[in-house]
């Protein structure tokens, strides 16, 4: 709740929340928002302009756009999320574990991570096709399998630097167990480069998505998805730009909501951040985060 | 109290898989009595904070062991309440999320279950160091590197352990300010009767607060000596090393 407080002090910060918390909201319950239903074709209506009947107007098969924008949160948003979840989680326990403890069970993690960051991400998944078949979950699956490596890698650094710190020596010294000094020490200083890895791959994850769904691969056709919607668009692109419109603003403002609540709780969650309140250091950090991040993608 | 036997300890040299070890303390052996301060002299790089982790229980000898009142110092349970430390750089020592109160509620945590009497013990012990209470609510980049060190000698006397760690801790602060947490020190140790291991490199300060003194050099124990013998060293190193204090 203090943590809440502190965002909505930053306008910014607060619309972009309000964004990403909307966004999910409509997502979860895309039935009750929805004002027509996404897979019914009116071949009457094709390429019809905004009405107040279909607010974002209706595409090529004369379907609801708004509609299906409203649909295509559940695989662009809220899919991606839970896999980015599920590969950042894997990636932080085993980050945790390697840069902490050190030693052996580091150095062949460490391999592994590299073995499996030797594969080029793109043909790690085009495989992964090949042998399960074509399909969204197959994706996201190879999603998790090829980015939790880099994760890891990403975290154990970033552990590692804050293991080696005094105040972890003297909680050591006086008999912490490591558990406590993890989940009280550690997890609360790396969590802000967590956040800023996580939200920096995850406009490259929509963006992958939406390529795969292009190539055929990922979401099958009636389905809704943001990136597909893209695509179908782009063959009008020069006749109707405006139907390109509608998705590509959409992601674009998502992704942006998104790294401005990740840079905001970088900073409410930092004390030395929260209270200097000169507001052009505050920038100057929160920039340099993002150029982290953009390196990770 | 503390007993230290043979103890030997190596780091490796360049990366994970280099066979080319350095051998950094040599056969170390000294024991410790209850309530007596000990300083640790040396040189730069001569093994003395190494030596310093190995007694915390942070990393474990190669060789020896080091036993504190019977128990190998390596178990957490043995340190429990019994050992604490200061390191020389405080602007790391406190983790910056934490406020002062948070810091030195991490040790009373641990020993005490009553949520009042650490509260109590708390503000007692900030007005013991000379800090008032309304630092409680201070992060430490709030701090000045005095305060910070202040701050961490309330949290490391805070279970009133057996026997505490120096490491530099006032090395990296200003003249006054030195004598002040070496005043500071040498109270506290009348009140709870504790005795200190005090790493440094100044021999002026550790002849003003320990009762023995230990000179190292790259790794072995040249010579250990009371402090009221301390003119008369043997080797010629530590006359070396005084020689260079008295000029
Ligand atoms: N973690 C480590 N890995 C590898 N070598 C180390 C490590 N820690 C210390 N050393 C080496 O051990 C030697 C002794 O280091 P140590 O920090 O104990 O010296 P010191 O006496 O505390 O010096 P100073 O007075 O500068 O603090 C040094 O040569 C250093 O390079
Ligand atoms: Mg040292």
């Amino acid at each position: 709740m203090e943590l809440l407080k502190k965002i909505m002090m930053d306008k910014l910060a607060a619309i972009s929340l309000s964004i990403v918390a909307v966004t999910i909201v409509v997502g979860i319950f895309a039935p009750l928002f929805a004002p027509h239903d996404p897979y019914e074709v009116h071949m009457e209506l094709r390429y019809a302009s905004p009405s107040w009947e279909y607010l974002l107007g209706n595409d090529h098969l004369g379907r609801c756009v708004l509609s299906r924008l409203i649909y295509g949160i559940r695989p662009s948003v809220l899919w991606v999320l839970a896999a980015l979840a599920l590969s950042v989680g894997i990636g932080a326990i085993l980050g945790f574990i390697a840069g902490y403890f050190r030693g052996k069970t580091d150095a062949i993690l460490m391999r592994i991570c590299d073995v499996m960051l030797s594969f080029p991400g793109y043909v790690m998944t085009l495989a992964l096709i090949g042998v399960l078949g074509v399909g969204f979950e197959n994706i996201l699956l190879a999603f998790i399998l090829s980015k939790w490596a880099w994760f890891a890698r990403v975290i154990r650094t970033a552990v590692m630097q804050y293991a080696e710190s005094e105040y972890v020596k003297y909680a050591k010294a006086i008999g912490v167990s490591n558990m406590k000094i993890m989940v009280k020490h550690i997890v609360p200083v790396s969590f802000s480069d967590i956040v800023v890895v996580a939200s920096s791959s995850f406009g490259a994850m929509i963006l992958q998505i939406s390529g795969f769904s292009f190539l055929g691969l990922g979401i099958q056709a009636p389905h809704a998805e943001w990136g597909m919607m893209l695509n179908e668009a782009r063959e009008v692109m020069f006749s109707r730009p405006e139907l390109m419109l509608a998705p590509g603003l959409t992601i674009i403002i998502v992704v942006m909501a998104l790294n401005f609540v990740s840079d905001a709780l970088q900073v409410a969650l930092d004390p030395k951040l929260m209270s200097s309140q000169n507001k052009s250091y505050r920038n100057a950090t929160t920039s340099a985060g993002k150029l982290q991040g953009k390196e990770v993608a | 109290m503390l007993s230290v036997d043979h103890v030997e300890k190596f780091y490796r040299k360049g990366g994970m898989f280099s066979g080319e070890r350095q051998h950094v303390l040599k056969n170390i052996s000294f024991a410790c009595k209850q309530g007596e301060s000990l300083g640790i002299i040396g040189e730069s790089g001569s093994g003395k904070s190494t030596l310093g982790r190995l007694l915390l229980g942070i990393e474990k000898p190669d060789h020896g062991t080091i036993l504190f009142e019977e128990q190998r110092v390596q178990n957490r349970r043995t340190r429990l309440g019994n050992i604490s430390a200061v390191f020389q750089d405080y602007t790391s020592s406190i983790n910056p999320f934490y406020t002062v109160e948070q810091a030195v509620m991490e040790p009373l945590k641990l020993q005490m279950k009553v949520p009042e009497d650490r509260k109590s013990k708390l503000v007692t012990l900030l007005h013991q160091v000379g800090l008032d209470s309304s630092y409680l609510k201070k992060y430490p980049h709030e701090l000045s590197g005095g305060e910070a060190q202040r701050v961490c000698i309330a949290r490391a006397v805070a279970t009133e352990p057996k026997c505490i760690l120096f490491d530099e801790a006032i090395s990296s602060l200003d003249g006054s300010v030195q004598i002040q947490v070496l005043e500071l020190l040498k109270s506290l140790r009348n009140i709870y009767n504790m005795g200190y291991i005090f790493i440094t490199h100044d021999i002026q300060a550790a002849a003003y607060i320990c009762d023995k003194v230990m000179i190292i050099r790259s790794g072995q124990i040249e010579e250990m000596v009371d402090v009221e013998h301390l003119k008369d060293v043997q080797s010629a190193y530590a006359k070396k090393l005084l020689q260079m204090i008295i000029s």
